[in-house]
């Protein structure tokens, strides 16, 4: 019998089935970015089942998945281990947890959001801008900053680049749906980080 | 000729849009007409599911009931991040009525989940193969294409439906039909490292290099892929992988909606190719 699941809110997430899990390694072993994971995704799933939440919410590991669901494809007892890493994420997100050297990685699906929450439509150029401001702002590393300067022109050459962008006429609609569904955003991102 | 409601979605018009001037000149060519979705809002895309999983219904649930509202059947989402979470909040939503109210209050529109959602690939299909190659013109006779697939066109399967998730075929199918010689290998549905070029590049180059090495390992002419974030990541970070790594990839990266268009007889500016940061 698997254990009880402590988090309530974790079953309500996404239909994950965690208590189903015996442990093959499967997830792991498709795992494009497991080679740099501090906690690796079975073992994420064993840490939830056991009750120590706390230990994977401060995990680098979920900061560093890509959400290419090969992990929930592949699970032979349909758990839905990609599904974990997201309720892991909000929860982390929610609470502030996440470790300091992942803070470029939160800080960006942030201002991604963000984004479409003012435009209803994500402006790629302002995405752009405000994260590289916000992660500058709070590392300090320059190289990252300026990086993709001179991509802007070459950019811009192949009419990729849009300093307008198209936006929705009903943008209230869109703060309300953010509004309603409890959007945190407002929570700050880990401080006193480095970039990698 | 077949009407199809369009969801665009933010890549396409941003810096994507060479998909989306490929994708329309492709499907016009095949009798297809895009309605686009009116006022149509982003999907949420990695951000929203990693954040929030409400919004991660709302954001796509919004859409679909534009499009219920609109009279559209079936809705074409040319990018896979955004037909997979249309899938996805569609599957939720049809499964259960007390989410259907509670999400219809919440994007102020009544959502039933009943949308058919496709991806290019399956509005191709739709026409139909035989249909599509009695109006070749120039048959891909010199094109050894690896058909790149990437993660969300058949990831996760409970929700996308599409394909075989380890071993897809239907790129495959479309390119052989034209005349193209579809190499086999090992990185179809690989990722590339999606949407984290801006926050973790490190993890981008990486896989995208093992994809582009792959593909070049079995002699592949070119990468086709149906995306457009995989496009960004093997296409316009090819120069950074290059440099990264140390090697010559060297590999053009095209759209299905390229390879088609060119077959169908449309040059290469009509459908943008010569905007991609690979060219020949």
């Amino acid at each position: 019998m698997s254990q009880p699941i402590v988090d309530p809110n974790l079953e309500t997430l996404a239909d994950l089935n965690v208590g189903d899990c015996y442990q093959c390694g499967k997830c792991s072993a498709g795992c494009p970015v497991a080679s740099c994971m501090d906690i690796l995704p079975n073992r994420l799933l064993r840490l939830v089942q056991s009750g120590h939440i706390e230990k994977a919410l401060g995990a680098a590991s979920i900061w560093k998945c890509v959400s290419c669901m090969t992990c929930t494809a592949r699970c032979p007892k349909s758990v839905d281990c990609a599904g974990v890493m997201d309720a892991l994420r909000q929860m982390a997100f929610e609470r502030g947890l996440a470790p300091p050297a992942r803070r470029r990685t939160v800080l960006f699906q942030k201002a991604f959001l963000d984004n479409i929450r003012r435009n209803g439509r994500l402006r790629e150029l302002e995405l752009v801008g405000t994260f590289k401001l916000k992660a500058f702002l709070g590392d300090g590393n320059l190289k990252a900053l300026m990086k993709d300067s001179l991509l802007a022109p070459k950019l811009l050459r192949r009419s990729k680049l849009h300093f307008g962008g198209s936006r929705v006429s009903d943008r209230g609609v869109v703060d309300r749906i953010f509004a309603r569904c409890r959007y945190s955003g407002n929570k700050d991102c880990p401080s006193n980080g480095t970039s990698k | 000729m077949i009407e199809v409601g369009y969801y665009p979605g933010c890549a396409l018009h941003g810096s994507s849009n060479d998909y989306e001037t490929s994708v329309r000149a492709c499907l016009d060519k095949l009798g297809v007409s895009l309605r686009e979705l009116d006022d149509w809002i982003c999907c949420g895309a990695t951000a929203a599911h990693s954040l929030n999983h409400k919004l991660a219904v709302a954001l796509p649930a919004r859409n679909l009931a534009l499009a219920k509202r609109d009279g559209m059947h079936e809705l074409l989402a040319p990018c896979p991040m955004c037909s997979m979470e249309l899938h996805r909040a569609n599957r939720a939503l049809a499964a259960c009525p007390q989410l259907r109210r509670e999400i219809s209050e919440i994007v102020e529109l009544e959502v039933d989940g009943g949308t058919r959602v496709l991806n290019f690939i399956e509005v191709v299909q739709k026409v139909g193969l035989e249909e599509m190659t009695r109006k070749v013109v120039r048959p891909l006779a010199d094109f050894r294409p690896a058909c790149y697939y990437g993660c969300l066109l058949t990831r996760p399967p409970r929700d996308v439906q599409f394909d075989d998730c380890e071993q897809p075929g239907s790129m495959e199918a479309i390119l052989a039909a034209l005349g193209a010689a579809p190499v086999d290998w090992n990185y179809k549905t690989e990722c590339c490292g999606a949407g984290m070029t801006l926050a973790d590049e490190e993890i981008v180059l990486e896989l995208s290099h093992k994809i582009l090495s792959d593909a070049a390992a079995h002699a592949a002419s070119c990468i086709v892929v149906a995306c457009p974030m995989c496009h960004v990541n093997l296409d316009m970070k090819q120069a950074d992988i290059e440099r990264r790594f140390g090697v010559r990839h060297d590999l053009i990266v095209y759209y299905l909606s390229d390879l088609i268009g060119l077959a169908l007889g449309i040059d290469e500016r009509t459908l943008g190719i010569d905007r991609h940061f690979v060219v020949k």
